[in-house]
């Protein structure tokens, strides 16, 4: 932030002097006519070298005040060593899935312990993604065949907005996330509450289960936090306590849930999600039992 | 019609260029247009994601390929034989073949809308996106195979005049005195010839991943994503310059003329170009600079980056130094090659803001890019257009454009423009990536991006106003005669329109302003320096 109010100002003097320049010019030479041509005059090597010599000061400067905030925002290469990363952050068209060690997924919501420089290690399963979180950190290509670190810092307990920056194809716009930031030990019963299963369905959410695997939903989503499927659909374990679906487009809802199941192209045009035919007993009790997902 | 369809005269092959880039800016035009209408407000649903990636990529590829550089060259055929006192190009019939796979790329591409395939990687296509499993269909096909076209025919121009500039000059004319358009249409061709074909090596490796099912791009079977990204902006740097330098050419022939001065600085101007074209080769790694690429081989693509923008400073600060002293015409002309001035200061300043990595490493990406480029290639590149057609319409029809309808030409675009964009770096800062096709209802979000479409409404008035301008004028306009503008350059001692050969008689030059000599005998140029 600081670099960036620098180089708004140098950006700011500069243009005033080039717009004063051009101002002053305009009013005082505006040409009255009659008057014959100007006195002519080709150049001065003085000048130019002046207005050689006092961008290249600036520049060099400026070079200077970038490769210092470099070695202060990015993550120390060591081409000996692997480094040892706390996350794995997955780009995949069009989500983002957080994998922590020992084997823990979370889709769409990222949770950080405040104060710990996590040492993320982004990652792509098919094009080109970017992982953005402007207050937390910088901005970094998720390349395929590709590991790229950062460091992932909050300050303070809250919910930092994210996106995918890079093109990667029909719904780049909805492949949103959130960072949430929480105290040490919220983060710990996070993780704990993550690990443990969902609560036994009941009721109809008993038939919904059943269907989960007869209409092959199972083949692609898994519904625990501690198996992980790369390449696939998004883990849905814990669902119900999702705020958002599908990167962001729809929030959460009974309604945006059932859209998903039925018409799962106009929830999200072009996602990878087959069209299952449902009844609408079926529906209910699919969603019954994504429900009882908490 | 087959006189024209035959034309191998440079005026007509010029003229074709022009006209052919105006059509395809109105195409372009009014692709970003319905995206500014989706985007005009949050959630909307005018049209279908898939259709907003085709518009975004046809637009950047119309407008780099289908305007900016057939115009340019379209300048360039044009006015440098005039310029350098000579009755053609060196090489006519390949400046004629130049011409047609130019247009016939630009018309393939548009086929693809036909098929209801248009690409939709965008207009860098980055790979594994560009890819059969991503982005199947014929859409990147023709994308590519359209781009080889249009990449034959830019190298073919660009030969033919470097080629004329070396071989054809007026007796006396060296390379001291050639007119700075020249100079710079020069040493875009050049830097054509170096940059284009890296873009076609990438766009035949793209084709045989799609078509032969090689494996260039693929980490699985060790090819790698980055080299597409490397091929591209070795081609995609230069090629901002090469769309640009000639622009600079044209305010570096404009200002002067309304200034009733000389260039300030000659050499230097030329000599700067040559440092742009030479460092524009050093800085495509920073397109790249969000991705992991090591701190130290960024820290060289960030120091070059901000390199360049010395020679370009000094440009702007040799035209102010024109004008200083001077006795200004304030004709449609001037008034956009000011606004140039101005509006490309701006593209250059946040284009410094960029090489600063850690800035680039938040604002890339976003429509804070959107706004550089455009106050870049609109800011600078069209506004100098808009200049050089005010400025040599008289030569090239023997009319004058209306010059009130200018002035109001001028004031919409101008206000238009600064509306439509100036906004987008706002958005930018507040976290709106770019390429998008909505975007949640966050605070000032929709604000902004209304006041960015109800701009560029007004843009396309002002357009619109220029070309009913052109079409008024080419029959009402009154006679410009060979030199309306007392100027100084040999094109205005060719008649207007200039004869099929545009020189009785060939001039002996002696100075970089031989018409100036001609009309003050008594204080000729060659007797100062």
């Amino acid at each position: 932030v600081a670099v960036f109010k620098l180089v708004l100002l140098i950006a700011a003097v500069v243009f005033l002097v080039v717009a004063c320049g051009v101002a002053y010019c305009s009013l005082r030479y505006r040409g009255r006519g009659g008057a014959g041509e100007p006195r002519q005059l080709f150049g001065s090597i003085g000048l130019e070298i002046l207005w050689t010599v006092v961008p290249l000061m600036i520049v060099i400067g400026l070079f200077v005040i970038t490769v210092r905030a470099m070695v202060l925002i990015d993550v120390p290469q060591d081409p000996a060593s692997t480094p040892v990363h706390d996350l794995v952050i997955i780009g995949h068209q069009w989500w983002w899935e957080a994998q922590y060690s020992p084997f823990l997924v979370a889709t769409g919501d990222i949770h950080i312990p405040v104060g710990h420089r996590m040492l993320a290690d982004i990652v792509s399963r098919d094009v080109i993604h970017d992982f953005w979180t402007p207050q937390l950190a910088r901005k970094v290509d998720a390349v395929p065949g590709l590991n790229s670190y950062i460091w992932l810092e909050a300050d303070a307990p809250g919910i930092y907005a994210g996106t995918c920056s890079e093109f990667c194809g029909v719904q780049h716009a909805w492949m949103r996330f959130r960072v949430i930031a929480d105290t040490e030990p919220d983060f710990r019963a996070w993780l704990k509450r993550q690990a443990m299963p969902s609560p036994a369905p009941t009721g109809i959410a008993v038939e919904g289960e059943r269907l989960f695997q007869s209409k092959k939903c199972a083949d692609c989503h898994s519904v625990v936090a501690t198996e992980s499927q790369p390449g696939r659909g998004p883990n849905l374990a814990h669902i119900a306590t999702r705020e958002f679906l599908g990167g962001g487009i729809a929030r959460n809802s009974q309604a945006s849930l059932a859209l998903w199941l039925t018409d799962p192209q106009s929830a999200k045009p072009g996602n990878r999600m087959p069209a299952t035919p449902l009844s609408a007993n079926e529906r209910d009790a699919l969603l019954a039992y994504l429900e009882s997902l908490r | 019609v087959s006189d024209w369809l035959c034309a191998i005269d440079h005026k007509r092959v010029g003229i074709l260029y022009m006209l052919s880039a105006l059509l395809f800016f109105l195409a372009g035009g009014m692709e970003a247009m319905v995206m500014r209408a989706q985007l005009s407000a949050p959630n909307l649903k005018l049209i279908p994601p898939e259709v907003y990636n085709q518009l975004f990529t046809m637009h950047g590829t119309t407008m780099i390929f289908l305007v900016a550089m057939p115009v340019l060259t379209g300048f360039g055929v044009y006015l440098v034989p005039l310029m350098i006192g000579s009755n053609e190009m060196a090489l006519p019939r390949l400046g004629a073949l130049s011409f047609w796979l130019q247009l016939f790329g630009g018309v393939l591409l548009y086929v693809s809308f036909a098929t209801g395939s248009a690409p939709s990687a965008g207009w860098f296509s980055y790979a594994p996106l560009s890819e059969n499993p991503f982005s199947p269909g014929p859409g990147v096909n023709y994308w590519a195979l359209a781009l080889l076209m249009v990449t034959a025919g830019s190298i073919g121009s660009a030969i033919n005049l470097i080629v004329t500039v070396a071989t054809e000059r007026a007796p006396g004319m060296t390379m001291r005195l050639v007119p700075l358009f020249v100079w710079m249409t020069l040493v875009t061709s050049v830097m054509i010839l170096f940059a284009l074909p890296a873009l076609a090596a990438s766009l035949l490796m793209l084709l045989s991943d799609r078509l032969l099912h090689a494996r260039f791009f693929d980490p699985a079977q060790g090819g790698s994503p980055l080299l597409w990204q490397h091929y591209f902006w070795i081609f995609g740097h230069p090629e901002v310059y090469i769309v640009v330098l000639p622009a600079f050419g044209m305010i570096s022939e404009i200002i002067p003329v309304f200034s009733r001065k000389p260039i300030f600085g000659y050499p230097f101007v030329a000599t700067s170009s040559v440092a742009i074209a030479f460092l524009s080769y050093g800085v495509w790694a920073h397109h790249m600079f969000a991705v992991a690429l090591g701190r130290n081989f960024l820290a060289v693509f960030a120091a070059a980056s901000m390199l360049i923008g010395v020679p370009t400073g000094m440009k702007i600060f040799s035209w102010i130094a024109t004008m200083w002293g001077g006795s200004i015409r304030f004709t449609t002309a001037m008034m956009f090659a000011i606004a140039f001035l101005l509006e490309f200061t701006i593209g250059g300043l946040s284009g410094i803001a960029f090489a600063t990595v850690p800035v680039d490493w938040q604002m890339t990406d976003t429509y804070f890019v959107v706004a550089h480029i455009h106050y870049v290639l609109f800011g600078g590149t069209v506004f100098a257009l808009l200049a050089g057609a005010y400025y040599w319409f008289p030569k090239m029809s023997g009319r004058m454009m209306d010059e009130s309808l200018g002035h109001w030409n001028f004031w919409l675009v101008v206000i238009g423009f600064n509306a439509a964009f100036f906004v987008q770096h706002f958005l930018g800062l507040l976290g709106m990536p770019r390429r998008v096709y909505t975007y949640p209802d966050l605070p000032w979000f929709g604000a902004l991006n209304l006041i960015s479409t109800l701009g560029a409404g007004i843009l396309v008035f002002g357009i619109l106003l220029f070309c009913a301008n052109i079409a008024m004028s080419l029959s009402f306009g009154t006679a410009a005669g060979d030199d309306p503008w007392n100027a100084w350059t040999l094109e205005w001692a060719a008649a207007s329109p200039p004869a099929i050969e545009n020189f009785s008689a060939i001039p002996h030059v002696r100075s970089r302003r031989p018409l100036w000599d001609q009309k003050h005998p008594e204080a000729p140029d060659w007797a100062q320096v």
